[in-house]
């Protein structure tokens, strides 16, 4: 199908990352199953480092390569940097995504904000919240301007 | 191996039709319209066709208006049928909750007019209920407008029982036989519909061409104006090689379409109990009152898109109602509407057959679903949370 780029298709064939941590440091969820997309991310954190990430995703195709392409580009990265990802990197990393999929890129942004966010407040470290405007909305709102 | 399982959506042309169409394109070039001889050479082929597709339906030549399709036969039926209703000051229109957008779009229309719109429940074998529309059958109705069978999930509505409820009142019924036309027994006079609308590629016809039923009587008004066509009804140069394909290809299905819906329907019916074994999942539609070629389910914890892209990795064609399959955020107003919760009804998943399937594809099938379902399910959090208890199960 030419629906989506080959990125795209390769990351849904083959979703990196794919599964469960159990004793994750850090899991943000988002979306809802009612409009049929739900990303789960599970982080594990050394030292300020994001040393390993794992996704689960209920939905579309492009749902599940945003995911996949999202853990890829923050693994091993520090939390600062992972906090900078931005759905845009994650669209342009997949070679593009259809204008109404971006949202799913949006999903993938806001997953692993939710993840991180859960990791301070579990470890009570400061942050700061402006950072993180993203990660508790639901893809439900407006996210116009992402697209 | 390749199944091709999107019958519904459209078919192949079958040969016989191809035929039909290049020997109408190259031998029968002129115009209909044109006075000279390779005009009414034409013309003759056309007003052949229109004698056979008439008798095909049980109906008289004159009553049918070759279209560019269903939707356009729809369109022209409802709005003939609601514009010379407000003439006498009828503004109602009934019609039902799982009409294909053809219909409910064009009734959107009127709304906006000013008509006010009855969409009929059906239950969740997904069937019309002939009550329900007795009591929404007012004096101030000026159509009622039922499909025969329903394309996403292929019940076949009563269509006979409110025609007749109709006739009754003296008010005017369309049926939209898109899927049914070449697959079910359809005669307009059985059925006792005043309009009838039909799309040729669901029988193995080309693409672009269909026709309209209206009956001796019934008001009809032209959507598109221009030159004299179909009687006045339907301007432009007739699509000569479409039509006779059409009709060539109408006339293969019913010759052997008693044939064909018992083994069709045994394909489905191995199909259905096959694919029933997958945990949690559901089939839509009435099990038995639905077309011969028509298996739908929705399956819990996944997203249809996905499927469909998987499948397609597999070589097997199938369609979706999710939401992410159409761009929208609503899944299938069908699946909805026979009380599939929205977080369900994203993981449907519709196969439809015709007589070019096999038995080996049908048994590929329930190889290779369950495989899909289950590897998507492997990576839903949602799955997850259903199986952990922390969610409950809907199918």
């Amino acid at each position: 199908m030419s629906l989506y780029s080959e990125k795209v298709m390769d990351h849904f064939r083959n979703p990196r990352n794919v599964g469960v941590i159990e004793d994750a440091d850090g899991v943000g969820e988002v979306g809802n199953a009612k409009c049929g997309d739900i990303m789960k991310m599970y982080i594990k954190v050394k030292d300020g480092i994001l040393a390993d990430v794992k996704f689960e995703t209920f939905g579309c195709g492009s749902a599940i390569a945003s995911s996949s392409m999202a853990t890829e580009m923050i693994k091993g990265k520090p939390l600062s940097e992972a906090l900078t990802l931005t759905n845009k990197a994650v669209a342009e990393a997949l070679d593009g995504l259809p204008a109404y999929k971006m949202h799913c890129s949006v999903l993938a942004e806001q997953a692993v904000q939710a993840a991180i966010l859960d990791y301070y407040k579990r470890n009570n470290i400061p942050y700061d919240e402006e950072k993180f405007r993203c990660a508790s909305c639901s893809h439900e709102h407006d996210h116009g301007e992402e697209e | 191996m390749k199944v091709y399982a999107d019958n519904a959506a459209t078919t192949r042309l079958r040969p016989e039709a191809l035929r039909a169409y290049t020997e109408t394109a190259t031998e029968f070039f002129g115009n209909p319209s044109s006075l000279h001889s390779e005009g009414q050479r034409a013309k003759e082929v056309l007003e052949d066709c229109r004698a056979r597709m008439a008798k095909a339906l049980g109906a008289l030549p004159r009553e049918i208006v070759f279209t560019s399709g269903g939707s356009e036969a729809d369109n022209q039926a409802i709005l003939s049928a609601a514009r010379a209703g407000a003439q006498k000051g009828k503004t109602r229109i009934v019609s039902t909750a799982i009409e294909h957008h053809a219909v409910l779009h064009a009734l959107n229309r009127l709304k906006r007019e000013g008509f006010t719109i009855d969409l009929l429940p059906v239950g969740t074998d997904g069937i019309v209920r002939a009550a329900d529309a007795e009591k929404a059958l007012g004096e101030d109705v000026c159509l009622c407008s039922v499909m025969l069978a329903n394309n996403e999930i292929g019940t076949v509505q009563p269509v006979k029982e409110i025609a007749a409820l109709c006739r009754a009142r003296k008010i005017p019924f369309h049926t939209d036989a898109v899927q049914a036309v070449g697959h079910l027994n359809v005669d307009v006079n059985e059925l006792g519909a005043d309009y009838l609308a039909l799309s040729a590629h669901k029988f193995g016809g080309p693409r672009g061409v269909g026709a309209l039923y209206a009956r001796t009587g019934a008001p009809l008004s032209p959507l598109v104006e221009g030159g004299a066509q179909e009687r006045g009804k339907r301007a432009g140069t007739e699509n000569l090689p479409a039509i006779a394909a059409m009709t060539v290809a109408l006339e293969a299905a019913l010759a052997t379409r008693p044939e064909t819906e018992a083994y069709v329907s045994a394909l489905r019916d191995r199909l259905i109990d096959g694919l029933s074994r997958i945990p949690h999942c559901a089939l839509n539609g009435d099990r038995t009152r639905r077309l011969a070629g028509n298996v739908s389910f929705c399956f819990e914890g996944i997203e249809g898109e996905s499927l469909l892209l998987l499948l397609d990795d597999k070589g097997v064609s199938a369609s979706s109602g999710s939401a992410c399959t159409s761009g929208s955020l609503d899944p299938s107003h069908v699946l909805l509407a026979i009380g599939r919760v929205h977080d369900v009804a994203h993981g449907s998943l519709r196969l439809t057959l015709n007589e070019e399937n096999t038995k080996e594809e049908v048994d590929y099938l329930l190889t290779v679903v369950p495989e899909v379902v289950e590897t998507l399910r492997n990576m839903s959090p949602v799955w997850r949370d259903l199986t952990e208890g922390k969610r409950k199960f809907i199918l």
